[in-house]
């Protein structure tokens, strides 16, 4: 946070930094206070912890499913299992919470939701195959497998009122929504293992340039596996979250969650080659996103009017940092 | 012999179409039949019909992840604006939207150089979010009969649907193979840089094929509509992805520069054989995404296989 705080200060505009680099590099950040600078211009209610919070709370789902596919992402794979793994992991808490207890049910989710990382990780990162096609086969298969599970009946928690799994959607903690503050200390250990430790320099090491990597003698498989593992452990947190705040599930809940996922860390300026990324940008990005969302609602635009906006702020974002890099507002083929 | 074992390595896809075929002729007393057969295509049509458009961009090198919401804005507006333009202007507005954001996604991606599968996944969600502002959540229905009569109708007796299928992919074969655009769609794909050094356009190609996949994007919606005489905002959700699952199940590369309409008719065909042989069975349907999905896997690891052999990688 610190560091980026620093390379904030050192690229502002001026001799040596022409406009577009500045925006370029710090456009996310940029886009973010215009968000909140607008939105509190406009409507009198955005500007509030207790809008903040709720915004921060909204996000918390695709964001902390966001953090470990960022991890993925600059590992130089993709992960659109996570929608239909988000399904099946929630599914599954609830389905058991009832059947076992809920501690069990939480270990059971887990156990089975790091089985199907392990999958994605072991055809993506041992038998090399293309990560694309391999979730986007898993996608299909895990939602497959969830209905196999229900028989296509919703499921329920019977006794809501009366559960200590209602923490991890319901309650607060120190005035904090438990939702938000799993994902931001989440986010915050995230990004300490990503920027501080061998395994997150690895990661990048990796995803910049897999076959270099392989020769000096890192164990690209097991790195590549072990981010896969990283994405199923978030989205069965996410899980965690949206079990007990709806005490209750869909078979499809999850349904299109992976592509929002990849809005947000697309948004947060993680490159999809790999390589080059942050949590903390990913946190922003998937913050930028909510904060449309929110904001939008308390204009009194409908719901979806957000989808328009999204369309067009990922563009622009990834736009801006790529013709940074080139240097030129056009491409030149 | 070999000649089996080369059209097993080129098309494996067919085999499998065949080995399903057998199967659920023998398993099904209902499946080996022509009504059937004439059901499945018209079934097969709704995502063949976006697949081939989705193989020209493929083999470029390309994705579009637009496709989905492109079939509901069609349907939406092929069937909403009916009461005002008459039936031939709404499907013309629905065609035309269809080109509009295949226009769109090209032009960006052309000039921007905004990598193409972050430009579609902006406009799924950014159409989806046009869909829902026109309908306003409303599905809409088609008050005059003949417009879903279309969807039902036959010529020669075979259903029209089908035919329009058929014909197009013969047609978009054809294009592919022997026309300038389809051997500069192969060789952009193939290698992006050489090919603008041979002096290929590299921008205008991949605009056409955004064009050709928006358009038979929306003539999809607007035919699935006719089925249905109605069309509802959440049309075509997913459609993307079993797109590109029947492209890729047909062998066409991820990384461009390899792939054919035949096989992308085989893949679209696998799927709709599978669903309708299943469903014959009467196997829940949950079970075909779980072999749906597994096969695509598999036939990625034995095209794996192959190309190792062959001495040459996947690639990414």
């Amino acid at each position: 946070m610190k560091a980026w705080v620093e390379s904030l200060k050192s690229g502002l505009p001026g001799k040596d930094v022409s406009p577009l680099q500045f925006f370029g590099k710090h456009g996310i950040s940029v886009a973010f206070v215009v968000c909140v600078v607008v939105f509190s211009l406009a409507s009198s209610k955005f500007l509030s912890a207790d809008n903040f919070f709720t915004v921060v709370m909204q996000a918390s789902i695709i964001g902390t499913i966001a953090l470990g596919v960022t991890f993925v992402v600059i590992g130089g794979n993709l992960d659109l299992s996570v929608g239909s793994l988000l399904s099946f992991s929630t599914v599954l808490v609830v389905d058991l919470h009832d059947k076992v207890d809920p501690g069990m049910a939480i270990v059971l989710m887990f156990l089975f939701t790091l089985l199907i990382g392990a999958v994605n990780g072991y055809l993506i990162g041992y038998l090399r195959l293309n990560s694309l096609i391999v979730t986007l086969g898993m996608l299909s298969a895990i939602q497959g497998i969830t209905l196999v599970y229900t028989g296509g009946k919703n499921v329920d928690i019977a006794d809501q009122e009366n559960t200590w799994f209602a923490f991890f959607g319901r309650e607060e903690l120190f005035g904090i929504p438990v939702p938000a503050l799993l994902f931001i200390t989440l986010g915050i250990i995230l990004q300490i293992v990503l920027v501080k430790t061998g395994f997150g320099r690895k990661i990048f090491a990796i995803g910049g340039n897999g076959t270099a990597a392989l020769f000096s003698g890192l164990r690209r498989n097991r790195l590549v596996f072990s981010t896969y593992l990283l994405s199923a452990f978030t989205t069965g947190c996410a899980a965690l979250i949206l079990g007990s705040r709806v005490m209750g599930s869909q078979n499809n809940v999850g349904e299109g969650y992976e592509l929002l996922v990849l809005a947000g860390v697309i948004l947060g300026g993680t490159s999809l080659l790999g390589g080059s990324g942050s949590i903390v940008r990913t946190i922003i990005g998937v913050l930028i996103l909510a904060l449309i969302q929110n904001g939008l609602l308390l204009l009194g635009y409908p719901y979806y009017t957000q989808w328009l906006v999204t369309w067009g702020v990922i563009i622009v974002a990834v736009w801006l940092d790529i013709a940074a890099k080139r240097g030129k507002l056009l491409s030149t083929y | 012999m070999k000649r089996i074992f080369a059209i097993a390595t080129k098309q494996p896809i067919w085999l499998f179409v065949l080995a399903i075929t057998i199967f659920f002729s023998f398993s099904s007393p209902y499946f080996f039949d022509l009504n059937n057969f004439s059901n499945i295509l018209v079934q097969a049509s709704t995502i063949g019909l976006i697949a081939l458009g989705m193989t020209y961009v493929m083999i470029n090198g390309n994705i579009d992840l637009s496709v989905g919401a492109t079939v509901a804005l069609a349907a939406s507006l092929a069937v909403g604006l009916q009461p005002a333009l008459g039936i031939p202007g709404a499907v013309c507005v629905g065609l035309l939207s269809g080109i509009a954001i295949g226009a769109l996604n090209g032009i960006i991606a052309w000039k921007t150089g905004v990598d193409a599968f972050i430009v579609t996944l902006g406009a799924m969600i950014g159409v989806r979010g046009l869909v829902f502002i026109y309908t306003e959540e409303q599905s809409f229905y088609a008050f005059d009969f003949a417009y879903s009569d279309f969807g039902s109708s036959t010529l020669f007796s075979v259903p029209t649907l089908a035919l329009i299928f058929i014909a197009l992919t013969i047609l978009a074969h054809l294009m592919l193979k022997y026309s300038v655009h389809g051997r500069n769609v192969f060789a952009v794909g193939g290698n992006r840089v050489a090919a603008k050094e041979a002096g290929i356009r590299v921008g205008p190609h991949m605009l056409i094929n955004f064009i050709l996949v928006g358009f038979l994007a929306a003539l999809s919606g607007i035919l699935l509509s006719t089925q249905m005489g109605a069309s509802t905002p959440n049309l075509g959700r997913n459609y993307e992805l079993w797109a590109i699952t029947a492209v890729v199940l047909g062998g066409t590369r991820l990384t461009g520069g390899f792939g054919s309409i035949i096989g992308t008719f085989g893949g679209v065909l696998a799927i709709a054989i599978l669903r309708n042989g299943m469903n014959l069975l009467q196997v829940p349907s949950f079970y075909v995404l779980i072999i749906l999905g597994s096969i695509l896997i598999i036939v990625l690891i034995i095209d794996k296989r192959f190309a190792e052999q062959q001495g040459q990688g996947v690639g990414a």
